[in-house]
């Protein structure tokens, strides 16, 4: 135990103190915030974009801009040559005519003229703003008021919820549908990444030929088992200080970025109609009660369980083969396919999983424990009862731990033979021998 | 009492005897060679008495007491013919974290691992990587971390190959030092100079079984050919006697092999009765190179892979 603890601890350090470790760790999150705050300065700063609008027919009102919005209109009382002359002095970017006797309710086109070419976002904030002022207009003809349009043109809504009159909405739908894709995807990369690092420490000791010396020291069980643990605790690390940076940088950008708020606030302006700014307030309500709802405490004990059961499970094998592996790192490439197929498979259920946390399959990934620490994480995010009964989680834990204690036990085995074994290419079927033969 | 009893060792392959009923005893503060060809079964006898392997049948006894390789391994000290450390570790690091792996504490290691930096003139290696060394110099640093622990079995596999003959002195120097200091060595090897130079006692191995057992004079006893040189100042013309015969000539030598039943006396009179000035005469025994090929000659020189039924 003791000196499974003193090669756990090297492992630890001698990775820790790297320089690419501090790279990864901190400048990662960093560019991930970069990259998140470029395209918020993009989709913030957006150019203004001014329109002339001579209207001849009298349909339009001075009222039709909202606040803050980028594209902004300007009655004027002039003709196209000045008007042109104007937008050529870049006093507007374009004009907007509506030709005499232009009839609301008919179908004569309005023409727009613009020095540039315009792009097809811009096209189509300007049609939709154009239009939701003749539509306003073309009801008023009718003497409709616009409180009953407004009433008219609500959609009924549907509450979802359990048997039990738990509720269900689709937002809470949308967010275990998240939550659950993006824990099931995290340890996908964990099980990669990390799997990964075991094997090349492992390649590393048996290249370097330093094996034969440990394992004079210790068993090679041990020296397995500390290079796992000891990689298992760097992962852990680096997964804290990334959640503790991305959450502390979240927390910053709106300081970098007070436009953000305007921004969320003028998009509700911009809808025409009170009720439905107050419609999609209530979803904004509902979407925080939704996240009250989901049990976090479920799905991060989950996670860190899933996490560490995966890890355990698969760094083993990721060891059993970097130790039949020689110097030629493409032997590895072959032998990893069948370690790396379960992990594959498990995200390709996990898709499924996330959409349908109760069907057959979904079931069978999650029990299973070569796919069950990514495909659980997807049903969990449903909750306890809805995406996963309490037995089939419990199972799933039991044989999860069945099944490291099993692949433990099965590379340990081969790791021994294949650690000390020098210049002879291994196939899957030796491995296998070594596996089970008495020893 | 001896350090380190092996009693009937036995460990079968698949498709080989690796080693097959092998017994030796090491004294203490011996100098043992372990000699045989490649993939005699030196290796796979030395992880056994390493703990890496467990033997199929038989006993090893350590300090006269059955041996428990969980806690043994620190009075063993093992240099491997593949061996290494890690490049990218500090030296210093490195050798205190061997030793931890041995049993010793942290701070007993730290303590040691400084004397012998001191020893070897190592002292600003410390926080150097093995990676910027030397091959000779990493071949020091690992002798160091093999011996830090002051065990009492050492078991050297190779321990010259690839070292300049400053180095390998060195080294050499240092085995004779251990040696004197109460440590007993197993020197394996198929350099049989160095053997000759070094070693106490000797066992041979070939095809997983010892052939040979005993120390290097005795050993060479057992193999002389009865052949003598005799050095002359005129050679004599003509030669014909009962008691030897002439095998080989050399300017103003002659190689005599002596036959049953004569002595080197008989030699001597015929060529003293026949009035020739004789200035040399001794004894040629064979090298341990030579009986080595001898009893090596014959068999095939790769082991043929058999089925084995055990």
């Amino acid at each position: 135990m003791n000196k499974i603890w003193i090669i756990a601890q090297r492992e630890f350090f001698t990775r820790v103190r790297k320089k690419t470790f501090l790279l990864a760790t901190i400048l990662l999150p960093l560019l991930i915030f970069g990259f998140y705050a470029l395209i918020i300065y993009f989709s913030v700063s957006s150019d203004s974009y001014k329109i002339a609008v001579l209207d001849k027919a009298n349909v339009f009102t001075e009222k039709m801009n909202g606040k803050n919005s980028e594209i902004r209109f300007e009655i004027v009382n002039s003709d196209t040559a000045s008007l042109r002359a104007s937008i050529e002095r870049k006093e507007y970017d374009a004009y907007l005519l509506i030709p005499e006797g232009y009839d609301v309710l008919g179908s004569d086109s309005l023409i727009f003229r613009s020095s540039n070419a315009v792009g097809l976002m811009t096209r189509e904030k300007i049609e939709k703003r154009i239009n939701n002022i003749l539509e306003e207009k073309r009801f008023s003809k009718f003497d409709i008021p616009k409180q009953r349009l407004d009433s008219l043109q609500r959609k009924s809504e549907i509450l979802y919820e359990g048997l039990n009159g738990s509720k269900d909405g689709e937002s809470k739908a949308g967010l275990s549908y998240a939550v659950g894709f993006i824990s099931g995807f995290l340890i996908y990369i964990v099980l990669f990444v990390y799997g990964t690092m075991v094997m090349r420490g492992v390649m590393e000791e048996k290249v370097s030929r330093i094996a034969e010396v440990i394992v004079s020291s210790a068993k090679p069980f041990q020296l397995m088992m500390g290079k796992i643990i000891g990689i298992g605790a760097v992962g852990l690390v680096q997964f804290l200080i990334w959640g503790v940076l991305i959450i502390g940088l979240q927390l910053l950008l709106p300081l970098f970025f007070p436009e953000l708020l305007d921004q969320a606030q003028s998009a509700q302006v911009m809808q025409p109609g009170a009720v439905q700014a107050a419609q999609s307030n209530g979803a904004m309500t509902a979407l925080m009660q939704n996240i009250s709802q989901i049990n976090f405490p479920l799905i991060i004990g989950s996670f860190i369980f899933y996490f560490f059961g995966g890890y355990l499970l698969y760094s083993s094998l990721f060891a059993a083969v970097g130790s039949a592996v020689n110097e030629d790192p493409q032997d590895a490439q072959s032998l990893l396919l069948p370690v790396t197929m379960p992990i594959v498979f498990a995200i390709v259920i996990m898709m499924k999983a996330v959409n349908n946390p109760n069907s057959g399959l979904a079931v069978f990934g999650s029990l299973f424990p070569l796919t069950s620490p990514v495909v659980m994480m997807a049903r969990i995010a449903h909750g306890i009862p809805d995406g996963v009964p309490l037995w089939q989680l419990l199972l799933s834990m039991a044989f999860l731990i069945i099944g490291f204690l099993g692949t433990t036990w099965l590379a340990a085995k081969i790791y021994r033979t294949g650690i000390l074994l020098y210049g002879k290419k291994v196939t899957w079927k030796e491995m296998w021998k070594w596996a089970f033969r008495r020893s | 009492m001896n350090v380190l009893e092996v009693k009937n060792l036995k460990k079968y392959y698949a498709t080989q005897k690796a080693v097959d009923d092998v017994s030796f005893g090491l004294a203490p503060k011996s100098i043992f060679g372990l000699l045989g060809p490649n993939g005699a079964g030196k290796t796979t006898l030395i992880r056994m008495i390493t703990g890496i392997f467990f033997p199929d049948e038989g006993e090893i006894l350590f300090n006269g007491k059955k041996f428990d390789p969980v806690n043994d391994v620190i009075g063993i000290g093992y240099m491997p013919e593949e061996r290494g450390l890690y490049k990218k570790m500090k030296i210093g690091e490195q050798a205190v974290y061997l030793a931890q792996l041995k049993g010793l504490s942290k701070g007993e290691a730290i303590e040691k691992v400084k004397q012998w930096f001191i020893k070897f003139e190592m002292q600003s290696w410390w926080n150097k990587k093995v990676e910027d060394l030397s091959k000779g110099m990493s071949q020091k640093l690992q002798f160091v971390t093999t011996v830090l622990h002051e065990p009492k079995l050492i078991i050297l596999d190779e321990p010259f190959s690839g070292l300049d003959p400053v180095n390998a002195n060195l080294i050499k120097e240092e085995i004779y030092k251990l040696a004197q200091n109460g440590s007993s060595i197993i020197f394996s090897t198929h350099r049989m100079e160095q053997v000759e130079e070094i070693c106490d006692h000797i066992i041979l191995m070939n095809k997983g079984q010892k052939i040979l057992d005993g120390t290097v004079k005795e050993v060479k006893q057992q193999f002389k050919e009865n052949l003598f040189t005799i050095g002359f100042e005129n050679m004599p013309e003509q030669i014909s006697a009962s008691g030897f015969d002439v095998v080989g000539r050399q300017d103003n030598h002659l190689i005599v092999k002596i036959r049953d039943g004569n002595k080197p006396n008989d030699v001597l009179q015929y060529f003293l009765n026949k009035g020739v000035g004789i200035n040399a005469f001794h004894e040629l025994l064979p090298s341990l190179n030579d009986i080595f090929i001898k009893l090596v000659e014959g068999t095939p020189l790769s082991r043929q892979f058999e089925k084995i039924n055990a």
